[in-house]
């Protein structure tokens, strides 16, 4: 991890109405880390990562992300064509519902092959070629490669999604709640396989969950939010073996509990 | 455009008789989405459409087009499929027969405006002509994204991969890229234009043509347009470049095997024979023999 941080975001206040749904957050993510947002149901993770990645404003507060070359991108200030250029080469994301990440109605291969088409890649071969190599890597059989991705599996999906973002080596991916909707035992498979993933191509993740259990598995570090607000952070296992504040140990004790 | 400075030739205010049909306000707001087209090759340029005394589809964007660039001393060809007496095309030729007095021609060398339904003339086009093509959807991306707020915002970003994923796609599943009309080009390496439906045959015609070619879409109020020797390159792939189709035959009546074929069925005992699209092509060849 090198001394600046990748993204990082102070003061930012969102309300909804009465709901605060962000109240102060500050946060910084360095590169090569995978830190986790933790928070039960409507404590504001989601708006966090959507401000965050430039996809929903904040009434207060600032974004900077520091791009491949080394300069501080506002992230809201930027326009929507310099975000959506972020979007496609150097974030991924990956959603909770793969419908929204994936083009169900093209192929599996098609799907991977957008990021890279989107970038300039205009050799078929060898777009199929990267390809096939990472429907292998996400464990999905690349003769699989000419199906439509709405026959597959939800664990599947969740797998090529992956494929589709990580194939142009982001720097930085969003994930919200990336094994929410799937079988336990598939969400272990999927999480042994991200954690993978993203120690051998060094990516910096912001993840959301309320799982107690994957924040364990996979993040460095940890920001607890309740009510909008970060209650506490720190490194997962001091976090988790030792929280400070009352909120993240009801959320502990009522893991260890169930 | 040689039309502007013969607005007073043409009148405009005799009792209610305007050269080309158009008022000249209607013909100068056109011009002005013409001129802004010119300037931004491929990029479509709203406006304000008209209703002519032709329905949709029948080429009513090409008719306004043609309306505010066409000149008493401008020779008008009108092609359809490529031949010049199908009904389509010789109304709307009467229509400017008689709406603007001017010379008509079946002959692409002595035309100096063409409007255009699917083809472009085999007879290579020369500086000072102008093609003008009837559009039923100037949108190339709307089959694949249905928002057009989300299209406008594709175009300004330069955001084509979608396009390409259509093309892996067919090549997918079928071997090779299956579009035989209309298909994709990029003006000047920075816009995704429709061809309107032409065949992919004479996409390479588009190239670099000397000519001017404009772009009308009545329905759809579009207007866009390549100026003279502006590059047009068909979208593909580096292992599988854009090859222009054509039936693997030669002309029936002038033996061409350089032009696109019409397949015509000349029997009920399923006899069929090729021949040129292009009918004032193919007369010209058979003059000659
Ligand atoms: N578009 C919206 N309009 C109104 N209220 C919203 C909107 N989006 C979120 N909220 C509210 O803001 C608060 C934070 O919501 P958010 O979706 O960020 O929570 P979350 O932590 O992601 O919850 P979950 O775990 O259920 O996904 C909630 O009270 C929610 O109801
Ligand atoms: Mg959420
Ligand atoms: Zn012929």
């Amino acid at each position: 991890m090198s001394d600046a941080p990748i993204l990082e975001a102070s003061g930012l206040d969102l309300r909804f109405g009465a709901v605060p749904a962000l109240d102060g957050v500050a946060l910084g993510v360095w590169p090569g880390e995978v830190v986790a947002i933790l928070g039960e149901s409507g404590s504001g993770k989601t708006s966090l990562l959507r401000v965050l990645s430039g996809a929903l404003a904040a009434d207060a507060g600032e974004v900077l992300y520091r791009n491949a070359a080394g300069a501080l991108v506002p992230v809201h200030a930027a326009g929507e064509a310099a975000l959506r250029r972020l979007a496609r080469t150097e974030w991924g994301f990956v959603h909770q519902n793969p419908r929204d990440g994936l083009r169900l109605g093209v192929s599996a291969g098609g799907n991977v092959g957008e990021r890279l088409m989107a970038v300039g890649a205009r050799h078929y071969g060898g777009i199929r070629a990267a390809a096939a190599e990472w429907l292998r890597r996400v464990e999905i059989d690349p003769a699989r490669m000419d199906d439509l991705p709405r026959d597959f599996s939800g664990g599947m999906q969740q797998r090529l999604q992956i494929a589709r973002t990580l194939v142009t080596r982001p720097r930085l991916v969003f994930m919200d709640e990336p094994t929410g909707g799937l079988d336990v035992s598939v969400q272990a498979r999927l999480l042994d396989l991200i954690r993978a993933l993203v120690a051998d191509l060094g990516l910096a993740v912001l993840l959301v969950t309320h799982d107690i259990a994957v924040a364990r598995l996979l993040a460095h570090r940890l920001v607890v939010m309740r009510r909008g607000r970060v209650v506490e952070h720190g490194l997962t296992d001091r976090v988790l073996d030792d929280p400070q504040h009352e909120y993240t140990q009801l959320l502990v004790s009522s893991v260890l509990a169930a | 455009m040689s039309a502007a400075p013969q607005d007073a030739a043409g009148g405009g205010t005799l009792a209610g008789y305007n050269f080309a049909y158009l008022d000249e306000d209607t013909k100068r707001m056109i011009r002005r989405a013409l001129l802004k087209a010119v300037a931004i090759p491929g990029h479509q340029v709203p406006f304000g459409s008209r209703e002519m005394p032709l329905p949709y589809g029948w080429g009513t964007g090409g008719i306004q087009v043609t309306a505010s660039v066409i000149g008493p001393d401008d020779t008008l060809k009108v092609i359809d499929q490529g031949a010049d007496d199908t009904t389509n095309a010789v109304s709307i030729r009467r229509f400017f027969g008689r709406v603007a007095g001017v010379a008509t021609t079946e002959r692409t060398a002595e035309a100096t405006v063409i409007q255009t339904r699917h083809r472009i003339p085999e007879t290579p086009l020369r500086e000072g002509q102008i093609l003008v093509y009837q559009v039923p959807m100037p949108e190339p991306l709307f089959r694949l994204e249905p928002r057009v707020a989300e299209t406008r915002r594709l175009h300004a970003l330069g955001d084509y991969g979608l396009m390409h994923v259509k093309l892996y796609e067919d090549i997918a599943r079928r071997g090779e890229v299956t579009i035989s009309y209309n298909y994709p080009v990029m003006v000047n390496g920075r816009y995704l234009m429709s061809p309107s439906p032409i065949p992919a045959f004479d996409n390479p015609k588009m190239d670099r043509m000397p000519a001017l070619q404009l772009f009308g879409a009545g329905r759809e109020k579009r207007i866009y347009a390549v100026p003279p020797y502006t590059a047009v390159r068909s979208l593909d792939f580096e292992d599988h470049p854009f090859r222009p189709n054509r039936a693997d035959a030669a002309c029936a009546l002038c033996g061409s095997r350089d032009s696109y074929l019409d397949e015509v069925v000349t029997d009920d005992r399923g006899g069929r024979r090729f021949l040129c699209s292009d009918t004032d092509y193919c007369e010209r060849r058979r003059a000659e023999q």
